[in-house]
């Protein structure tokens, strides 16, 4: 063939991976790149906003230092819950469920009503401080492990089945708890109330030391796992086909999952719809399968909601206690709506 | 809902001409019915009348006042058991005919969070209204919130029945997560928690009237009871059967309501009771509505004296509400039937 | 091949497959064939290791698929099951590049990218590779699940009901896809098909189930008779030959009058 008409070879076809078009992937990482700028700017806002000492002199970083704890609890919290959360719905093949609904809270709550009623307010004094909170968190995490591996475990291992025993147990603890919640003088429920319905200003920070290289981790692993958990949102059958074993692949997330629930009920209790609604917002402006970019994308959403949420409460309008409350109520009337509208559930 | 046809349709509605055939086998099998019937009425009244032993108070000491307890609170308390056990049985019933599936009730699908909310709004905004007020927008609410868990039924493919009752509980989640916010800025909180708590202790006579209501409800349900099941067999199927689906529903939910409202007014929530009789009632005698209903009735006034009575036995003398009873004891008869679905189901 | 040794299953204490001993030769197209309740898809799924036989061992290609590690299985059978539903959106071509997972887990090449294609284009899909699963009508649906399967390039399909969905147009196009990759490409093909004719035309070897038991097995000829099919089916299904081919012409049941005279 001579260099005169020579043809060129058709250009190799190629799919754009996660995208859709070359516009969707531009869009994607413009949106990462406004959601990251917006969290760094809220926790800029956070850390300066009212704090009238003179800019970085030394009360004012004491001032801020104060504020950083809040921050690094919004931080954790919204990880915790929008990896959590991902990670669930797509294991479960359902968008509308979370782990908060799987007794979780439940337990966190009877276990919460329990110590402070059988021991009153001040709590198993002869454990030292440490060793209650691990063993809180290992109550929960043996407790979910222990329920998913024993409905699973069975021939006919079905998911729906595994999510309303779940709800069932947590509603017959709930009526447990409540009913030694009614035997409390109104002191003890207070401050019984005060761990149940969690804000951020009185987060349970004694042991950051801990949740925070536990989160880093288990949050990685789930990040690292994360192609693996796009053949799961294929469903069982396809995704065994595919070479994972569903039942192992599934338990070692629901435990993962397990291990990040605890850590977030530590800090601020317990949050049934933070994460179901940062986790819908991000699949729709994600719109992608891939769960290495959903989940970022859910953690900074979380952040900047949470803690838009906390600006605006404590700073502006100063009601402070309300601020996971409201986030809740936001969510579950998202959920409300999600849930009512003609569309794919 | 599953498309069904025509003729089954008019088949439920035959269910009356059938029973009524003089077939000497169905003539037998009837006559054993009506045997068993007779035996659960007679049993129901040996628990009534357990319930009106059972308790703190001598009713035979003179001294103490003990006979006037039976009129002030023992008569009223176990008159209440029977009118709650049987009316929130019957509610799950309806609800369950309606949507054809069988873990719908009013706990499952927020019926009762509606109706809490509503009950505490009263407190907030109404603070000095009368307890038919109370009821009044508690039942308003429960009709509403009712109605627009049917609207996301009717809108949302579900894959399986068991998503039904995930989204219900869900959604009366919400609803609870309204109230509690509510209550935390009204601090009244405990004092909610305390209505949610069904217990019938503090029941006593000019206090619980307004529970009879729930008769009359009865008396509609076993009226119109046929229509519920073709309501549940679709839109589609109850236009072609000739009946107005529209109604039937608003009917269903209207009733449902009325009974929730009144009953959580009165005496708090009974969890899984309207999940667990009628199932049990089919377990055990198959799904002929016509002749269950009086089995559902009759089922759930015996689980809830039951419960009643362990609550005031277990750690006499103080009294375990009945709800954490049944929220103990319906939890595990509801995941025993979850287990007992698994083990049919073929993959 | 694929071996299966006194394979059983039991469901809900009543339903009962097995024991099944069976072998399957490598290469070509195997139908399985018999009426509701027969069991075939459950055998299909349990070679496909999707579901685990009370009792018994399959191998296919020399594996045992229920001891082996799944990622190893999936690079030797493939399996797809008719109800298929997610939650994710996906376009088409993401889906079928799921199907290099097995090879590749989840980072594609260009090697992979070439394999996408191919399998896109086998199944006249080109136009449509980028639009979401959910725009596209069942049968268009159907075409990319069966691309993915055929992308993950095993030698051993298994297809439960490949037509359901499908017109006539495409059922046929399916299906000479198919032979052509069992023929080209030596792969494997074994399929639960709900029409017996389909089946005759297009495949090799025909196994033919009833109640849970295998009532028959062999060659298109040896299967596809009056006797054999009334067997089976329990109805009596005349065999005509037409252009060489053995068809069944159940249509009309031997009771009612006769209209016409049928041919041959």
């Amino acid at each position: 063939m001579s260099a005169e008409t020579e043809t060129l070879a058709p250009p190799r076809r190629g799919g754009i991976g996660p995208y859709t078009s070359v516009a969707h992937r531009t869009r994607s990482r413009l949106v990462l790149a406004a959601l990251v700028l917006a969290a760094v700017a809220l926790t800029v806002l956070l850390l300066a906003w009212g704090n009238e000492h003179e800019p970085f002199g030394a009360r004012w970083w004491r001032v801020s230092g104060m504020r950083v704890t809040s921050i690094v609890v919004i931080a954790l919290v919204t990880y915790c819950q929008a990896i959590a959360t991902v990670a669930f719905q797509t294991v479960t093949g359902n968008r509308i469920v979370t782990p908060s609904i799987m007794g979780f809270e439940a337990l966190y709550t009877l276990v919460q009503t329990a110590i402070v009623f059988f021991f009153g307010s001040t709590g198993l004094v002869s454990i030292p401080p440490f060793g209650r909170f691990l063993l809180q968190v290992a109550m929960m995490v043996l407790f979910a492990v222990l329920l998913y591996s024993w409905l699973l475990s069975g021939r006919f291992g079905n998911l729906h089945v595994m999510l309303l025993v779940g709800i069932i147990i947590g509603t017959g603890m709930g009526a447990l708890s409540a009913f030694m919640q009614q035997m409390l003088d109104p002191n003890e429920f207070d401050i019984l109330r005060a761990r149940l319905f969690g804000n951020i200003g009185n987060a349970n920070t004694d042991f950051l030391w801990f949740v925070i290289p536990v989160c880093l981790v288990t949050g990685c692993a789930v990040w690292l796992l994360g192609r693996r958990l796009d053949v799961l949102s294929l469903g069982g059958d396809i995704s065994t086909n595919l070479g994972l074993s569903h039942k192992r692949q599934v338990m070692v997330m629901l435990l993962l999952v397990a291990v990040l629930m605890a850590m977030s009920t530590s800090l601020v209790g317990p949050m049934t719809f933070l994460g179901f609604l940062v986790a819908t917002l991000a699949y729709s402006i994600t719109d992608t399968y891939d769960h290495r970019r959903i989940l970022p994308v859910t953690w900074l959403l979380g952040y900047v909601v949470l803690g838009g949420a906390y600006f605006l409460l404590r700073h502006v309008l100063t009601l402070v206690d309300a601020v996971t409350i409201i986030v809740e109520l936001i969510g579950g009337l998202v959920f409300l709506f999600v849930v009512l509208r003609k569309g794919r559930l | 809902m599953p498309p069904q046809t025509a003729a089954s349709a008019r088949r439920v509605t035959n269910v009356d001409a059938l029973s009524a055939s003089t077939d000497p086998a169905r003539a037998g099998s009837r006559r054993r019915r009506s045997w068993a019937l007779i035996v659960a009425i007679g049993l129901t009244i040996g628990l009534v009348a357990l319930s009106l032993l059972v308790g703190v108070a001598d009713l035979a000491d003179e001294a103490s006042r003990g006979p006037e307890y039976l009129w002030i609170t023992r008569v009223p308390r176990t008159a209440s058991l029977v009118l709650a056990g049987a009316s929130m049985a019957m509610a799950g019933l309806v609800m369950q005919l309606m949507t054809q599936n069988r873990f719908v009730e009013p706990t499952t699908v927020g019926t009762t969070e509606w109706a809490g909310l509503g009950l505490l709004l009263t407190y907030i905004v109404l603070p000095s209204s009368t307890v038919l007020m109370k009821m009044v927008v508690a039942i308003v609410f429960a009709f509403l919130g009712t109605l627009v868990f049917f609207a996301f039924l009717r809108r949302v493919t579900l894959k399986s029945s068991l998503i039904v009752p995930i989204v219900g509980i869900m959604f009366g989640a919400v609803v609870s997560a309204i109230s509690t916010f509510l209550a935390i800025q009204f601090n009244l909180l405990q004092v909610l928690g305390g209505w949610f708590m069904g217990r019938f202790a503090g029941i006593e006579a000019g206090r619980y009237e307004p529970l009879w209501i729930v008769l009359a409800v009865a008396v509609v349900v076993v009226i119109v009871a046929d229509r519920f099941t073709v309501a549940g067999l679709g839109k589609d199927v109850a236009t072609n059967v000739g009946l107005n689906y529209e109604r039937i529903v608003l009917l269903g939910v209207g009733l449902v309501s009325l009974t929730t409202g009144v009953v959580t007014v009165v005496i708090g929530m009974l969890p899984f009771l309207g999940l667990i009789v009628p199932n049990l009632v089919s377990m055990v005698r198959g799904d002929d509505l016509r002749s269950n209903l009086p089995w559902v009735f009759l089922a759930g006034i015996w689980i809830v004296t039951v419960c009643d009575i362990i609550g005031r036995v277990i750690i006499m003398p103080f009294e375990v509400p009945v709800s954490l009873v049944l929220g103990l004891v319906g939890s595990i008869v509801f995941i025993g039937m979850l287990l007992r679905t698994r083990r049919t189901v073929v993959r | 091949m694929i071996r299966l040794s006194d394979v059983t299953k039991r469901y809900a204490g009543e339903t009962e497959i097995g024991p099944v001993s069976l072998e399957i030769p490598k290469g070509g197209v195997v139908s399985l064939i018999g009426p509701n309740g027969a069991g075939k898809s459950t055998v299909l799924t349990m070679i496909g290791r999707l579901l685990a036989p009370d009792g018994g061992t399959i191998e296919v290609g020399g594996l045992d698929v229920h001891a082996a590690p799944s990622k190893q299985v999936a690079k030797t059978v493939s399996i797809l099951r008719q109800e298929n539903h997610f939650v994710t959106r996906l376009t088409v071509r993401q889906l079928v590049g799921f199907g290099r997972y097995p090879h590749s887990g989840g980072r594609l090449t260009q090697h992979d990218e070439d394999k996408i294609s191919e399998a896109i284009d086998f199944l006249g899909l080109t136009d449509l590779e980028q639009r979401f699963l959910d725009q596209l009508s069942g049968g268009q649906r159907q075409r990319a699940y069966v691309a993915m399967v055929i992308c993950q390039d095993t030698d051993y399909v298994l297809l439960d009901e490949p037509l359901n969905n499908l017109d006539m147009k495409h059922s046929i196009s399916m299906l000479q896809h198919l032979r052509v990759i069992a023929t080209e490409l030596d792969k494997t093909i074994v399929m639960v098909m709900h029409d017996i004719n389909f089946a005759a035309v297009y495949s090799d070897y025909i196994i033919g189930m009833r109640e849970g038991k295998v009532l028959c097995h062999g060659t298109v000829d040896e299967i596809m008779t009056e006797q054999r099919l009334a067997e089976l089916y329990d109805i009596y299904v005349p065999i005509h030959v037409i252009e060489g081919r053995r068809l069944g012409m159940y249509y009309w049941s031997p009771e009612l009058p006769k209209r016409a005279v049928p041919a041959g």
